[in-house]
This record gives structure tokens, C-alpha cells and sequence, in this order.
């Protein structure tokens, strides 16, 4: 059906050509969901806008072929490529709330494209609007006809996204990161929907992600980008127990799963034994009743509704839940950002609720209490190089000048594994990785005693995602640090915490040993995000893996001396 | 009924909001009148008038009562809608404003549409083709009006078009003298004649209009075409036109429907200060044409210290302001169903 044969795109850009894609072949074939896999900047995303001729001001395709049931997508009038859009192959995006128009409502969205394609006219265009939402199961869709993107949660936006790209009936579906951003359980509403509409209409599709055990799910067939390349291609299941190429297995390696430690998610090579964390029960941080009401617009809103756990000193706290269960409240007002409207936090046994959060950054207990942020990028300034962004906080709680801050800093790059000569960088000038190294090194700055970490990997690649998932589990050993760790991804909780806190709507429904929650939940709301946590296929044993690592090696030098 | 109209509520809310407004100009420009270098008593009394004289005419108008008071009188007079007797014209400010109100606002009004229906194409064009000759145009058109002072490009105009060209009327005023003004309707000449049917009275005017127009529009099309531009360009590389284009719209569709509508936002922000500044603005303009406009007017009381006529001059803008501002404020929720009247 598709068929794309040693396809390159460059992008013009001031500082000289760019090799986004670099000469790749693959076919689709009618109804197969092709999975494309890579971590960002591998080219995926590319590849497809270039099938859709829609590649950013700056990008063209260099060379190769694309061809579409005969039409060559490369070279196609315009006008031919936009009525293939939509209605030959059409696209869904991540970041669905962007996707869409903001100010035009989702009804007349889906309209327009109708009235492009001439599948629908004036009169009856509303009708079949409504309908085409009815496909993707949106509940009560002629009220929600009328609503503007601002109005929809981010899953119900995601089937609008759908709804617009299926209205047409197009043969081939490319899905760009659909779940990307979106709840767990959402993922797997939007997943299991787009499949099933995948298989019903038999159309194709290929599906875009950096997550490899969701890739796994649900394509037929995958193939592993890396710097524009593929790498590898072939069956899921295959990729999974035996990967050939060395990026494929890291990938696989680095994907969180069950039944893996965190040390098992970096490539063998640099495996170390994993440290021994001396977990104790005195407590540490104590929530009592904690309480937070935002004055709403209809009424006060409860976002946390009076909730009571305990961190005790050496131990990880995994807090898990969807978004607007009320878990990033809570780690604010716990690191003292926010203040909490009843309740108390016993810290070291004092109630540090009890201080204002203007006037706690002036406490003494401040340095004992940091966080890192979520987005590495958004949370550093951006005129600020990495050593200033490490010692902001020893100058102004240390006071520490000249020659003992150079050292200090230094000494905490040294303990991030952030080389030297980065130091001297502004954050652009650093890699997704190393920023979050940064960031690290920011709080660990004062020799905290607890440390809030809210989602500290959820934008970063899973290679990188498991170096610093690792990092962190080295620090805590050697620093004797408690982590109060946040998180919608269950497998990464489960690897790094001992101690499971489950947040449904301000309240926390079920809580326990980490490896008594994942494996045993008691609770169907946490059988429900369990169920909907991607699984990827069970690996080969180690022993397997040997024996494959053997033979591909003989593979590669029959191949070279052939 | 409030409650089942809520965007008429939020309208009376909003003009409630700017009563505090109205009333803080009215005492400031009470005060800061008073505070300016110059005694109009000596002013008025005549260059040969003395001590006594002075005095008499400081008593007539009031100015020996202590600030207060002059503020309470000043207050009251101004509720029964009377502010005050210029002095320089000897007429009724409130007479003098409402014949030379309409002839500034035509004369905004004309420059700004001018403004807006060149500088938002090329603003559109310059975002869609950046690089091109069309973007380049944009910027020297942008550089051009922002860097030459409007009383230079107005003289400069007439040089060309009635001294050399001789196409153009003599720049005096809103109309020859060979037309009689058109009877006193909305105070616009275009609209008066027009309502009389008198198109050759209109046409004398539009020729008069043109030039000053004309060089207020260039002046005031650069920050309109900056940001139109500016604007396009954050939407055109926003997530839901790569949607829009990878559904197969149309480039008219995704240009306008998706694009513009969302780029319209920050250009009527742009609208409405540009309005607020020009039509403060164009005193040289009016200087420049012989336009008898408020702005000209202001300036000749502020050198007399005409107080009567300049605190009317200000409390006029500021009502022209409010007014302007909630007219903006109404067209955002228009614009983008996000903002909502409840936020503010």
C-alpha cells in the first residue's frame, strides 16, 4: 500500500544542511499498524511529514521514492497532496489540546475537513459531523458539538483529533505520539480505540512513538530509527527477546518493565552492582490530615481532601495517580511552595505547615527540603550556565563565595556525573540528560535531607530515563537521602520505590509496600491503572540472550567477511 | 433579566469599572491645570491692564476662591453637562469640543481604516513569504513610517501633490471655502453630505481628507503591519495548522479560518493603542493641514492657560479611552471564546 525506498530530507537551517532522515526503505502493507520507534531526534516525526508533504519551512526531501497506492507522494502536484490528505492518509498528533484550532469549536473542525473532501454538505454537514464523533465514541457528541478545545479534558480532544482524521475514511492512518502527554488510562482508551477503528475499517496505520513497550502492544511490525536510520526492523516479539542491533537492545533494555531492577535498564556494559539502601523506620516526614481548597469559580474546589502518609528516613515514597488527583498539590505544599489550608507536616517532628511558604525560604529546615523540577529545559534559566544554576542555591543559603563554592560545585558535578568542562554551558547548549543532571545537582546542592522529585524523567528519552533513574538510586544510597517520588509511570515507580501511595481525587485510596501494590492491588482503581500500564512482550532469559549475543556476533563477521 | 444576559452584565460591570477612572481624571486634570507655570488672570486682563484690573478679572473667573471650592463649583457645573466658557474662544467648551471632536475622529478614523487595509495584507503576505521581496517591503514600509515624523511627511505630501503636482487641494482646513459645511448632523463631513445628498460638498471634503490621512496612516500602519506579521507568523507554526494542512485544508482555509483568527488577537490590541496614541497624536497633523481638530485645539489652551478648555480636552480623551478599551474588550470575547468576561 505504502512503499518508501532510501527516503532523505534535509533541513536548511543557519548553521548548514541537516540530515534529518538519511536513505530509509519500508513498506506498510494493507492492514498492518507499522510501528516506528526512536528516541527524539531519529527522524520518525520526519519521515512521516514527509510522506504528507507537510515538512517545516526549510525541510525538503532530498532523494528517494514514496509511493502511495501508485501516486508518488513525492511528487505530486499540491493540489493532488491535499486531497490525499485527510482523505487518502490522514495524520493524529501529540498534544492534542494543541492540535486543534483553539477558538473554532470542535464541531466545525471536523466540518471543515468534511466540506474539503465534499463528504458532506452544507445542510447535512452537521449530521455528519456529529456522527463522525459518534465514531470515536464520544459520549453525548451533539452537546459536545458546540465545545472549543478549552472546554475538553485532554483524552476527549485526542478523539476529536481522531474524529477529524477518520472522518474522511482514509486508508492509512499515521499516528504521531498519540498518547504522549495523556493520562495512563487515557493512553489506553485513545490506543485501544485507535486500533479497533484501525481494524474494523481494515485501513493501515503506523504508529510513531519513543515508547517501545506501547509500540509493542499494538503494531504488527516495528522498525527502530536511530540519527535517521533504521536501524532495525522486524516483529515485535522478535525485537523484544532478540535484539539485533546494539541500539535496539539498549532501547529494549531501557524500557521500565516487570520483573527488571533499575539496574537492568542500562546496557550491560556499564551495569554496576546495585548499591545496598539501609531503609529505616523513623520517620522523617510526617502528613497529618493535609488539606488544600482552591477558591474555584463555581464554589471551593478540595484538591487534596485531608490525607495522612509517612515518610521514614533512607526510604523512596512513590506517589501515583492521574493528573488532577491532587499528587502535585501535595508535593508542593510539602516542599513548602505552597501553603496548605488545614493540616500539618511534621518534619524532623516540628510542623513546617505551620510557617508560611512566603517565609519559609528563609528557615534554616529550607535546605533540608528540595525538589527537582519535572522539565529540566523549563526549569533552569535560561541565561544562567550550569555552574550558576548549581551554586544559586549555596550562595544564598551557604553563603558560600570564591574559591570553596568553585569547589563545591565541582565536587556535586563530580557526584552527578556531569563532566567539568559543561560547567561553563547555558542550558541550550546541554543535552536533555545532562540538564537533568543539573537539575539534580541543584538540590543535592545543601546536603537535603528529603528530596521531592515530581516526574523527573518524564521527558526525557528511556536511555537517558534509565542513566538518570540509576544516578538517582546511587545518590540515594550515598547521601542517605528520603525521595518522595512522583510519578503516573508505574513501572518506573515500582523500580525505584519501597513504599506506594495511590491518589484518586484528592484522596489517597490504596496504599502499601511497593512490590505488595504492583503486584496485589487490593483496590480496582489500581488494578485499573495496573491494566492500563503498556506491557511490553516478556524478554528471552538471560541465558537466551547470551547465545543470541554470540551468534549475532559471528552474524556480523560472516557478514563483514562476506 | 441581568442574570439571563450575562454579557450585558459584563458590559454594565465593566462601565462601572470605569466610573473610579473617570472621576481620578477629573481631579487630576483639575489639579494639574492648576498647577501650571502662568497666570491666566494676567493673561486675559490684557497687556495694558493693571493691579486693580487684574485682580477684577482673577475675581471674575473665580481664581481668588481656594482650591476646594473651585473644585466644587468645577464639579457641579460639570454635572449639568456644562464645562465651562473657553476663555480664549469665548465660547461654551463644550460647543467648541463638539465641532472639532468629529473632525479629529474623521480624520483618525479615515487614516486608521487606511491603515489597516494596507497594513494587514502586507502584514499576512510578509509572514506567508518570509524572505521575499513582499517581507522586504513590509520592512522598509514599517521603517519608513515609524522613522519619519509625521509633520515632515505631511509637508512632504503637499509639496508633491499641491505645490508640484497640483492634484491635491490647498491643505486648509476640512473644506474649501467654495462649499458650504454640510448641515450639522453626525459632525463628519463624509457622513453629513452624504445624508444631504450633496456629492459635490463630499467630494470637496474626501479631496481635503486624503493628504492628512494619509500621512497619519503611515505613520501609524508600522506597528499594525509589525505586529500582523509578527502575529501570522506564531500561528502559522502553531500545532493546529500542521492538523489543519495534515486534514488536507485548503491554504485559503488554513490561512484565514485557522491562521489569521488566531492572529487577530494581538493585532486589535495593536488597533486600539494605535487609536489611543493617534488620535492624541495628530496635533502636528493638524497644524500641518490647517485641520481643525481637538488636538490643535488643546494645545492653543494649554499655551494660554485656558483651564476650562484643557481639563474638557482631557476629560473628553479619557471617556474616548474607556470607551475604546471596552469596545477592545468586547471584540476579544468576540475574537476568542477562551477569554471570558468572568476573569476580569
Amino acid at each position: 500500500m505504502l512503499s518508501v525506498r532510501d527516503l532523505s530530507v534535509i533541513f536548511q537551517t543557519r548553521r548548514g544542511v541537516v540530515d534529518a532522515v538519511r536513505g530509509i526503505s519500508f513498506d506498510v502493507a494493507k492492514g498492518e499498524i507499522l510501528g516506528i520507534v526512536g528516541e527524539s531526534g531519529s527522524g520518525k516525526s520526519v519521515t512521516s511529514y514527509a510522506l504528507m508533504r507537510i515538512l517545516d519551512a526549510g525541510g525538503t526531501i532530498k532523494a528517494g521514492e514514496a509511493t502511495y497506492s501508485g501516486i508518488d507522494l513525492r511528487r505530486a502536484a499540491e493540489r493532488d497532496m491535499r486531497d490525499i490528505r485527510g482523505r487518502e492518509i490522514s495524520m493524529i498528533f501529540q498534544n492534542p489540546r494543541a492540535a486543534l484550532n483553539p477558538i473554532r469549536k470542535v464541531g466545525h473542525q471536523i466540518e471543515d475537513v468534511l466540506r474539503q473532501h465534499a463528504r458532506a454538505t452544507r445542510q447535512d454537514a452537521r449530521a455528519k459531523a456529529i456522527a463522525a464523533m459518534e465514531a470515536v465514541k464520544i459520549k453525548d457528541a451533539a452537546a459536545r458539538y458546540d465545545a472549543y478545545p478549552f472546554e475538553l479534558s485532554g483524552g476527549m480532544c485526542q478523539r476529536i483529533v481522531c474524529a477529524i482524521a477518520l472522518a474522511c475514511d482514509p486508508r492509512l492512518l499515521i499516528a504521531d505520539e498519540p498518547t504522549t502527554g495523556l493520562d495512563i488510562t487515557t493512553q489506553k482508551a485513545v490506543m485501544d480505540l485507535v486500533r479497533d477503528l484501525i481494524r474494523e475499517r481494515e485501513m493501515s496505520s503506523i504508529l510513531i512513538t519513543h515508547d517501545l513497550g506501547l509500540a509493542a502492544q499494538y503494531c504488527d511490525r516495528l522498525i527502530v530509527m536511530k540519527d535517521g536510520l533504521i536501524v532495525e526492523q522486524g516483529d515485535p516479539l522478535q525485537i523484544f527477546s532478540q535484539p539485533r542491533h546494539p541500539y535496539s537492545r539498549k532501547l529494549v533494555d531501557a524500557t521500565p518493565r516487570a520483573g527488571a531492577s533499575v539496574r537492568d535498564l542500562l546496557p550491560v556494559e556499564i551495569r554496576a552492582p546495585e548499591p545496598k539502601i539501609v531503609e529505616t523506620d523513623k520517620p522523617l516526614v510526617e502528613v497529618r490530615d493535609l488539606v488544600k481548597t482552591y477558591a474555584g469559580k463555581s464554589g471551593p474546589v478540595q484538591a487534596v481532601k485531608a490525607i495522612s502518609f509517612t515518610v521514614h528516613r533512607g526510604q523512596c515514597v512513590g506517589l501515583v495517580g492521574e493528573s488532577g488527583c491532587g499528587k502535585s498539590t501535595t508535593s508542593e505544599m510539602l516542599v513548602r511552595l505552597m501553603d496548605a489550608t488545614a493540616g500539618e507536616i511534621l518534619f524532623d517532628g516540628d510542623d513546617i505547615a505551620a510557617i508560611p511558604a512566603r517565609r519559609f525560604a528563609r528557615d534554616p529546615r529550607r535546605a533540608d527540603i528540595q525538589m527537582v523540577f519535572q522539565d529540566a529545559t523549563d526549569s533552569l534559566n535560561p541565561r544562567h550556565t550550569a555552574r550558576q544554576a548549581i551554586a544559586e542555591p549555596l550562595r544564598r543559603l551557604r553563603r558560600m563565595r570564591g574559591a570553596a563554592l568553585g569547589i563545591r560545585i565541582e565536587e556535586l558535578a563530580g557526584l552527578v556525573g556531569l563532566p567539568l568542562p559543561l560547567l561553563d554551558r547555558f542550558p541550550h547548549q546541554l543535552s536533555g540528560g545532562q540538564k537533568a543532571r543539573v537539575g539534580i545537582a541543584r538540590a543535592v546542592a545543601l546536603d537535603p535531607k528529603f528530596l521531592i522529585l515530581d516526574e523527573p524523567t518524564a521527558a526525557l528519552d528511556v536511555s537517558i530515563q534509565a542513566v538518570v533513574l540509576n544516578l538517582l538510586v546511587d545518590l540515594r544510597a550515598k547521601l542517605g537521602l528520603s525521595y518522595l517520588f512522583v510519578s503516573h509511570d508505574l513501572h518506573v515507580v515500582r523500580l525505584l520505590c519501597d513504599y506506594v501511595i495511590v491518589m484518586k481525587d484528592g484522596l489517597i485510596v490504596e496504599e502499601g509496600r511497593a512490590h505488595q501494590v504492583m503486584s496485589h492491588p487490593q483496590e480496582p482503581y489500581t488494578k485499573s491503572l495496573l491494566a492500563a500500564a503498556p506491557k511490553p512482550p516478556e524478554r528471552a532469559t538471560p541465558a537466551d540472550q547470551l547465545e543470541i549475543k554470540n551468534a549475532q556476533y559471528t552474524a556480523l563477521h560472516d557478514k563483514r567477511a562476506s | 433579566m441581568l442574570a439571563a444576559a450575562p454579557r450585558l452584565r459584563a458590559v454594565l460591570m465593566r462601565l462601572a469599572q470605569a466610573v473610579p477612572v473617570v472621576a481620578g481624571v477629573v481631579v487630576i486634570s483639575f489639579l494639574l491645570t492648576r498647577a501650571l507655570p502662568g497666570d491666566p488672570a494676567v493673561y486675559f486682563a490684557g497687556v495694558a491692564a493693571d493691579e486693580a484690573s487684574i485682580e477684577q478679572t482673577r475675581v471674575a473667573m473665580g481664581l481668588d476662591k481656594p482650591l476646594p471650592v473651585q473644585f466644587v463649583h468645577y464639579v457641579g457645573d460639570l454635572l449639568q453637562g456644562d464645562l465651562g466658557q473657553s476663555l480664549s474662544s469665548g465660547r461654551p467648551v463644550a460647543t467648541d469640543l463638539a465641532n472639532r471632536l468629529p473632525a479629529s475622529l474623521e480624520l483618525t478614523l479615515t487614516a486608521l481604516f487606511l491603515a489597516v487595509v494596507i497594513a494587514v495584507p502586507l502584514g499576512v503576505l510578509a509572514a506567508t513569504r518570509p524572505g521575499t521581496w513582499v517581507d522586504h517591503l513590509c520592512r522598509v514600509l514599517v521603517t519608513a513610517g515609524v522613522s519619519l515624523p509625521t509633520f515632515f511627511t505631511g509637508i512632504l505630501l503637499i509639496y508633491i501633490f499641491y505645490y508640484l503636482a497640483g492634484i491635491a487641494p490647498s491643505p486648509l482646513g476640512r473644506l474649501d471655502f467654495i462649499y458650504l459645511s454640510p448641515d450639522h448632523v453626525t459632525g463628519f463631513y463624509l457622513i453629513d453630505a452624504a445624508l444631504m445628498g450633496d456629492w459635490e460638498t463630499w467630494r470637496g471634503a474626501a479631496e481635503q481628507l486624503v493628504l492628512p490621512a494619509a500621512t497619519l496612516a503611515l505613520f501609524t500602519l508600522a506597528p499594525i503591519a509589525r505586529m500582523t506579521r509578527a502575529a501570522m507568523l506564531t500561528a502559522l507554526s502553531s500545532d493546529f495548522i500542521r492538523t489543519a494542512r495534515a486534514a488536507g485544508l485548503s491554504g485559503g482555509t488554513v490561512l484565514y479560518r485557522y491562521a489569521f483568527r488566531n492572529a487577530l488577537l494581538p493585532v486589535v490590541t495593536t488597533l486600539g493603542m494605535v487609536f489611543s496614541f493617534a488620535l492624541g497624536a495628530n496635533v502636528l497633523v493638524e497644524k500641518v493641514f490647517a485641520w481643525p481638530g481637538i488636538g490643535s485645539y488643546a494645545v492653543e489652551a494649554l499655551v494660554v492657560s485656558d483651564y476650562a478648555a484643557v481639563q474638557g480636552f482631557v476629560l473628553v480623551m479619557a471617556l474616548l479611552f474607556v470607551t475604546l478599551n471596552l469596545l477592545i474588550d468586547l471584540l476579544y470575547t468576540v475574537i476568542d471564546p477562551r477569554i471570558g468576561f468572568d476573569a476580569q
